[in-house]
């Protein structure tokens, strides 16, 4: 049985776990095994409920009132005694924050080896692996020999399938045996977002910026040239580290991962620690004054120039095509 | 306040990959090595939460000898002192490089100095294993908890914040306690000239672990195919802006 841990949201299970299950169940078609699904939390009956189509033989809903909170040993905990029960020969997760801590204390409990963000997983004796180093830049070739293998999946490696049938599976509970060590790291409360303007991670556009802007005032054509397209300003690494914008609008293997319709890389050499964060993109076009820079690698449209004459020169003929 | 951090010597890669010619490892001989990125900040923090609350700074790594030089950069922004767990170079998977850590940490309190606060980076830049810290907390019967960007101390708990969904997940956790952090946690500074003299005549203990290897075994390493675009330059300066507004038009981006 291969057992896959899946998280959701508003009664649905989120993008990353539909990916983590197709992984799944390819692993489960070579081996012949069944794939169960474990969820956590509220709202975990109707999101398990909602994999119908995934191909899902079991759902298992952890239940228990103290796991209201994400508390992550709670999680791995449960895991093992649900692993105790059914014998899994792989655990899965996403290679979500929450999916590789919660697989790591698993992994760490019972004392078995983990490889997280795996893009692919050929069964066998031993595993052989696919998995990401450098946030995906580069590619290790491993192979994994454990009595249950524990994996998660590097997100957006593998496309999201639906399985075969659209039986829905059997929903179980399954209540854990916790002790209030097992919860004394939890969630202990949240706090909300400021919700003032696009955030990067939706932006249909986002505008981002290098080392090329130059100074912390030279993002104003940037911010002009978003704002007039609805989009985000992002940032390269030495944008951050030189204290020119705040880290939460890095892009990169250390910040955030977008995948806007269109990414306006200006001043950006296009280090792989950037290049990670914006390949989602569907079409990258680069300003740079260097020709040659890596960026024009990645790049589908260029333009060569410095930004401080170009970025201006687009706003002033966007607002000229709309008439104003 | 005795904090302790983990940190790992990697290559400073820039443009693009080399890998050497058998495939097993990054080509470094035209590199620079740095402090992995997340660590930066867990050395940083360190020094900060000294300067406030007073006590001692220790940084760890695991790493060939010259991994030194990475012990040396974060005692010239301020840490105390410095421990090198020596190998030969070659790859150790996270339950070796765990096992030897946690032998170091208890080695280090048997000498009389309890850590209050065990740093770590949420993940190694280069191996991106995402366990090692948990690894080192379960073994310790410490708590543990990653992805930290902001840190409070208050007397005998430790309240840190991650990134979750737009907003902020607070944890408070009684110390000692294991943090796993992320960039953005703070801006690391520079070192000071002074500082780099006085990091340069300090001592750094030196401990040669036994390696107890765990998995996965790395077979090969290899770049990821299919990254490359053919680019199309669309003009020159500012000239090229009628290209651009065009271009936005036809993606469907251009809005009203």
């Amino acid at each position: 049985m291969i057992l896959a841990l899946v998280e959701h949201a508003d009664g649905k299970p989120d993008r990353l776990s539909l990916e983590t299950l197709t992984l799944a169940r390819r692993l489960g078609a070579a081996t012949g095994e069944p794939v169960e699904a474990v969820l956590f939390g509220d709202g975990a009956t109707a999101a398990a409920g909602a994999l119908a189509g995934q191909g899902v033989a079991t759902t298992h809903v952890v239940e228990d009132p103290r796991l209201k909170a994400f508390a992550p040993v709670a999680w791995a905990v449960s895991l093992a005694q649900l692993s105790t029960a059914r014998s899994p020969s792989v655990v899965i997760a996403a290679g979500s924050d929450r999916g590789n801590e919660v697989i790591a204390h698993l992994a760490a409990r019972t004392d078995l080896p983990f490889a997280a963000n795996c893009t692919d997983v050929t069964a066998g004796t031993p595993f052989r692996l696919t998995r990401q180093r450098w946030a995906g830049s580069l590619l290790e070739d491993a192979v994994l020999d454990a009595g249950t293998k524990l994996l998660s999946v590097a997100p957006h490696a593998v496309a999201a399938e639906e399985g075969a049938g659209t039986t829905a599976p059997t929903v179980t509970p399954f209540t854990p045996t916790l002790t209030d060590d097992d919860l004394r790291v939890a969630v202990s409360r949240r706090l909300e977002p400021d919700r003032s303007g696009v955030s990067l991670t939706d932006a249909r556009v986002v505008v981002g910026g290098g080392r090329g802007v130059g100074s912390p005032e030279g993002f104003g054509e940037l911010e002009e040239l978003a704002a007039l397209l609805g989009g985000a300003v992002g940032v390269s690494r030495v944008v951050t580290s030189s204290g020119w914008r705040p880290h939460s609008q890095q892009i990169g293997q250390t910040g955030l991962r977008i995948a806007p319709d269109l990414y306006i890389a200006c001043g950006i050499s296009g280090a792989i620690q950037h290049i990670v964060g914006a390949k989602a993109a569907k079409r990258i076009l680069a300003i740079n004054t260097d020709p040659d820079a890596p960026i024009m690698s990645v790049a589908d449209y260029a333009v060569i120039g410095d930004l401080h004459q170009v970025v201006p020169a687009i706003s002033a003929e966007i607002r000229r095509v709309r008439g104003g | 306040m005795n904090i302790l951090v983990c940190v790992k010597r990697v290559p400073a890669t820039g443009g693009r990959i080399l890998l050497t010619a058998d495939g097993l490892d990054i080509d470094t001989r035209y590199l620079g090595f740095t402090i992995s990125p997340h660590e930066e900040c867990a050395v940083e923090e360190a020094v900060r939460i000294v300067e406030a609350h007073g006590g001692s700074s220790t940084v760890m790594t695991l790493g060939p000898e010259v991994a030194s030089d990475q012990l040396r950069d974060a005692m010239a922004i301020g840490i105390d002192k410095a421990v090198l767990l020596e190998t030969d170079g070659t790859d150790w998977d996270p339950i070796a490089t765990a096992a030897a850590i946690v032998d170091a940490i208890r080695a280090q309190e048997a000498e009389g100095e309890p850590f209050d606060l065990l740093l770590f980076g949420n993940e190694a830049a280069d191996t991106g294993d995402f366990q090692v810290g948990i690894r080192v907390a379960t073994a310790l019967g410490l708590p543990v908890v990653g992805g930290i960007k902001a840190i409070e101390l208050a007397d005998g708990t430790v309240s840190a914040r991650r990134e979750a969904a737009g907003g902020w997940e607070v944890f408070d956790l009684p110390l000692p306690a294991v943090l796993g952090v992320k960039e953005g946690l703070n801006l690391p500074r520079y070192p000071s000239v002074p500082g780099r003299l006085r990091a340069k005549k300090k001592d750094i203990a030196r401990i040669t672990p036994t390696k107890r290897p765990g998995g996965p075994t790395k077979e090969r390493l290899r770049l990821p195919e299919g990254t490359e675009s053919t680019v199309e330059v669309i003009g020159t300066g500012a000239a090229a802006a009628p290209a651009v507004v065009e271009l936005l038009t036809r993606l469907g981006v251009l809005g009203r």
